[in-house]
């Protein structure tokens, strides 16, 4: 079935299964690299876009409902020559080992603190439960999302 | 088009990864080396450094480790490429070796590209693994090596060009000129660029002292974390190749299930489906895109004989000390009974480790195009060279038809999925004529990887009356099967076992023979005996009766190196075993320590962790107390394999005795790898191992039923979230810029488990001697001391 879905800016027409997980149709049909298939079950959170503002499993979210939301992923944000300034924080901080895990950080607190700029620190806490990061760069995150947190409020 | 010129045209974004991760834009690498975009068309990078270069297979010859040119080529634009054998594991190693190349070849990292593990243009350094990229790349040979040759062979090429002797130059940002006179030099370009160096590497080349360092030993951030928060950089995950379809395994659904029948009918008219291919056990569905496959493979109706049964999980510890095995004595004084009869008084303690697994955050993936004419395989795999051989064996074919190229996987941490998936692409590829990427499900990577062993230890000690240890005797039973395929035994992870391929064989012995030399064979011995053998003290302790026995016994599940592989096991066994030993003599475990140790250095680590935490002297556990919630303090150290790195950590830890949970609240870190390299990389390893040590000390246990494993998500198997309770951290390196190069990042982990279990002793007067310290586990070991009036 074909279907058009905006994503990073750009609208995208394409022909699949409407019960194709949103997370195929970003890294299969429009070869981004962002989203990565992690556990397929919604418990890791390397499958992480910005769905109509708020952070989704793309691995566990049909395509098909995805409507006209916008969706944003990792490399919606920015370049590494141009990097959002949550991205930045995040090398500011070193704040990786392998890399594979960071659209489930990045995005889940990204959309967070578009919600809610004052989020406290067990907002983002809450908002990371359900990301892993297996390389166990938790603390560097943490202090990464703070630093940007605090910038912007600042 | 020839196949043969697809693929090759298929390395342009790896191309592009290799700068990107380089730290380089495209476009400021294309406008600024012409030579080596060329290059990255594989065929004549090969050809430029020297290589035959055949289809896409590749390297009849392979890669000779002693030419220059296999590690060092510079371009007319002096621009260096450099070749490693080591790849990034997501352990800094791909920054930390451009540092080094770029600080012995005196450039600009601006100037260098790294190229790391493919087995036509890389050469052959085994494995990436075990703490030993440090002691291979960064000491006396390897890529350091081969980066002061270059040097050494530019500074005399220059030497004729200028007709001045060598002595007179030096190496600076690229250009080699006269020590009076800067105005008098030449660029590396103009030495050698674009040619060959067409010399061997020089075992005599001198390295930089480490005082001349400006890049090396330089907090220098990741070349590639850029690359990685904003997606540009290319994952195994992402490797799209023309004409890819997508395959997805079904896997046996008991242990020792095989295959009886596949009936291919039960998935007819699926949409995309391609293929259903069968070998011996093995049974994957192709279809065209990734969702087909996945959905066709779930609905394929598969015949499985019932599965070989597993031994009870309850009672599986004390299972492993019937079973037959294969012994290994690693030091043995001879008088350990005789000492132990007459010591004041003798302490006795066994310590249980379950199976973990490797868990990586992203299943396994690989991407396989299997021609007649040449195999292109990209893969995670921690050891290229060795894959292409067990690939060759799975398919039937020949080594030198296979390239195999490493993509960036997600972290391993030791052996994961990276192998097995590739032999899994392999095959559905070779079936149907074009190239397949497999990414594994969750529960096909959980259930079938290469755990970590399980660990049975006995310890006993014997302590005069001045409360000196006399006499120590470890005693092991582990289980293991398989392993890492090596380059001949592709049984030794699940699909070559479910093709037809067998573990490598376990071989009983019993009584293990006498040793001949001493082996810290994963810190087998504790630190603290002498570890004498053939009258030679291999150990840092110094306890002087002593004896260390293993037993290996033959697991169920496949087994493999898992971070800091029976090391940590082993250290969880010594360093609780020390602390209670202590609490029995009276005596505080920091001071208690250092008295039974030799090695100045591991004191050193102790020191400075006991300092950095404000350790205050005295004895554990604390006094009972009714609180809600108890504080403890707890330590442990050890000096990995004796030589390869000093750790030392002191935890602070908080235990809830109503629901037994347990919150490690500050851990401090002291850490001596010799020099270090880059001092932001090596922190953030410490910091990750500290933390990966925590999730795996008080939640992380593989779990079964009598047919199959139960730990097949993250419902089922537990990780700290990224949202989840962490410690505050404090890590002290001490820096050795004279010594030798070490691993370290299997350092910090050793640790931790008794660092905690230690601390959860000073809490609350018990001691757990089982990982993982889940809450129902402390919980109902406090209640029964209450009970019992021991707290
Ligand atoms: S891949 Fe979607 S949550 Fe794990
Ligand atoms: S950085 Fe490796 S899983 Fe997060």
């Amino acid at each position: 079935m074909m279907m058009t879905l905006k994503v990073n800016g750009r609208s995208h027409t394409v022909d699949v299964d409407p019960t194709t997980p949103l997370l195929y149709v970003l890294s299969d049909d429009l070869g981004l690299r962002g989203p990565k298939f992690g556990c397929g079950l919604g418990q890791c959170g390397s499958c992480t876009a910005i769905v109509g503002g708020r952070a989704v499993r793309s691995c566990s979210t049909p395509v098909s409902s995805v409507g006209s939301a916008e969706v944003v992923t990792l490399e919606g944000l920015g370049t590494s020559e141009k990097p959002h300034p949550l991205q930045k924080a995040f090398i500011d901080e070193q704040a990786a080992q392998c890399g594979f895990c960071l659209s489930g950080p990045i995005l889940s607190a990204k959309a967070l603190l578009d919600r809610n700029p004052k989020a406290s620190d067990a907002d983002i806490k809450q908002a990371l439960s359900g990301v892993l990061c297996r390389c166990f760069t938790h603390q560097r995150m943490i202090a990464a999302i703070k630093k940007y947190a605090d910038g912007r409020t600042a | 088009m020839k196949p043969a010129r697809r693929t090759i045209l298929k390395m342009t974004p790896d191309a592009r990864a290799a700068f990107v991760n380089a730290g380089f834009t495209r476009r400021g690498f294309i406008k600024s080396s012409g030579a080596l975009i060329v290059t990255f068309s594989a065929a004549s990078l090969a050809a430029r450094v020297g290589f035959a270069q055949g289809g896409p297979g590749g390297a009849p010859s392979g890669v000779p480790v002693d030419r220059l040119d296999s590690w060092i080529a510079i371009a007319a634009d002096g621009r260096v490429t450099a070749y490693t054998g080591k790849c990034e594991l997501g352990q800094g190693l791909f920054t930390a070796q451009a540092q080094l190349v770029a600080e012995e070849l005196s450039i600009p990292l601006s100037r260098l590209t790294l190229l790391q593990c493919d087995t036509s243009i890389t050469p052959d350094q085994g494995t990436t693994s075990g703490a030993q990229s440090h002691p291979t790349n960064f000491n006396a040979g390897g890529l350091a090596l081969a980066a002061a040759s270059a040097r050494e062979a530019l500074v005399k090429l220059a030497a004729t060009r200028l007709n001045v002797p060598v002595e007179q130059l030096v190496a600076v940002d690229g250009v080699v000129r006269l020590t009076t006179d800067p105005s008098r030099s030449v660029g590396y370009g103009e030495l050698v660029g674009g040619r060959k160096f067409e010399v061997a590497i020089d075992k005599n080349a001198k390295r930089k002292p480490s005082r001349d360092w400006t890049i090396l030993g330089k907090p220098v951030p990741r070349l590639d974390i850029p690359g990685l928060v904003t997606a540009e950089a290319e994952f195994v995950h992402n490797v799209r190749v023309d004409g890819m379809l997508h395959g997805r395994v079904v896997r046996p659904p008991a242990v020792g299930a095989t295959l009886i029948s596949v009936d291919e009918a039960s998935i007819a008219g699926m949409p995309g489906v391609v293929r259903v291919v069968v070998k011996n056990s093995f049974v994957g569905v192709v279809a065209e895109k990734p969702w087909q496959a996945i959905q066709a493979a779930g609905k394929l109706a598969v015949k499985w004989t019932p599965g070989t049964g597993l031994p009870n999980q309850r009672g599986s510890y004390e299972y492993l000390r019937t079973l037959p095995s294969r012994d290994t004595l690693v030091v043995d004084s001879g008088d350990v009974e005789a000492k132990l009869a007459g010591a004041a008084s003798i302490i006795k303690a066994t310590y249980l480790y379950p199976y973990q697994m490797h868990g990586s955050v992203g299943s396994s993936c690989a991407v396989a195009d299997v021609r007649s004419d040449g195999i292109t395989i990209y893969a995670a795999s921690q050891n290229v060279h060795a894959l292409r051989g067990t690939t060759a064996m799975v398919l039937g074919r020949v080594r030198d038809d296979v390239r195999v190229i490493f993509r960036r996987g997600s972290g391993c941490y030791g052996i994961n999925g990276a192998d097995t998936v590739a032999f899994d692409a392999a095959l559905m590829s070779q079936a149907v004529g074009r190239p397949v990427r497999v990414q594994l499900a969750r529960k096909d990577e959980m259930a079938w990887e290469n755990y970590g062993l399980p660990f049975v230890i006995d310890q006993r000690v014997g302590v005069d009356a001045s409360g000196t240890i006399v006499a120590w005797d470890y005693e092991a039973w582990s289980a293991a099967r398989g392993g890492r395929p090596g380059g001949g035994n592709p049984g030794n992870v699940a699909t070559g076992f479910v093709a037809g391929f067998q573990p490598g064989a376990f071989a009983p012995r019993t009584p293990s023979p006498a040793p001949t030399q001493f082996v810290a064979d994963n810190n087998t011995a504790p630190a603290y005996v002498r570890g004498r053998v053939a009258g030679k003290d291999g150990g840092v302790g110094t306890v002087q009766s002593e004896r260390a026995l293993t037993h290996r016994v033959l697991s169920p599940f496949f087994t493999g190196p898992l971070r800091a592989p029976e090391r940590l096991q082993n250290t969880f066994a010594h360093e609780s075993f020390l602390d209670e030993i202590a609490t029995h003599v009276k005596a505080d475990p920091v001071e208690y320590r250092t008295r039974h140790l030799t090695d100045q250095r591991l004191k050193d680590v102790i020191n400075a962790a006991a300092r950095t935490a404000g350790w205050e002297r005295r004895l554990s556990p604390k006094p009972v107390s009714r609180d809600r919630v108890l504080t403890g303090r707890g330590f442990a150290s050890q000096a990995c394999e004796v030589d390869n790195s000093y750790v030392a950590m002191a935890a602070d830890v908080e235990v809830n005795p109503s629901t037994g949970a347990v919150v490690v609240k500050r851990l401090v870190i002291a850490a001596d790898a010799g020099p270090i390299s880059n001092p932001d990389g090596l922190k953030n390893q410490l910091e990750g191992g500290a933390f990966h040590g925590i999730s795996r000390t008080l939640l992380e246990e593989v779990t079964w039923d009598d047919q199959k494993v139960t730990a097949v998500d993250w419902r089922t198997y537990h990780s700290i979230p990224v949202g989840g309770d962490i410690p505050h951290i404090e890590v002290v390196l001490i820096n050795q810029p004279a010594g030798k190069a070490m691993g370290a990042g299997e350092t910090s982990i050793v640790v931790v488990g008794a660092a905690i279990g230690n601390a959860i002793f000073d809490a609350t007067g018990v001691r757990l001697r089982e990982v993982p310290f889940t809450p129902e586990r402390v919980k109902a070991a406090i209640a029964a001391a209450r009970t019992l009036g021991t707290r």
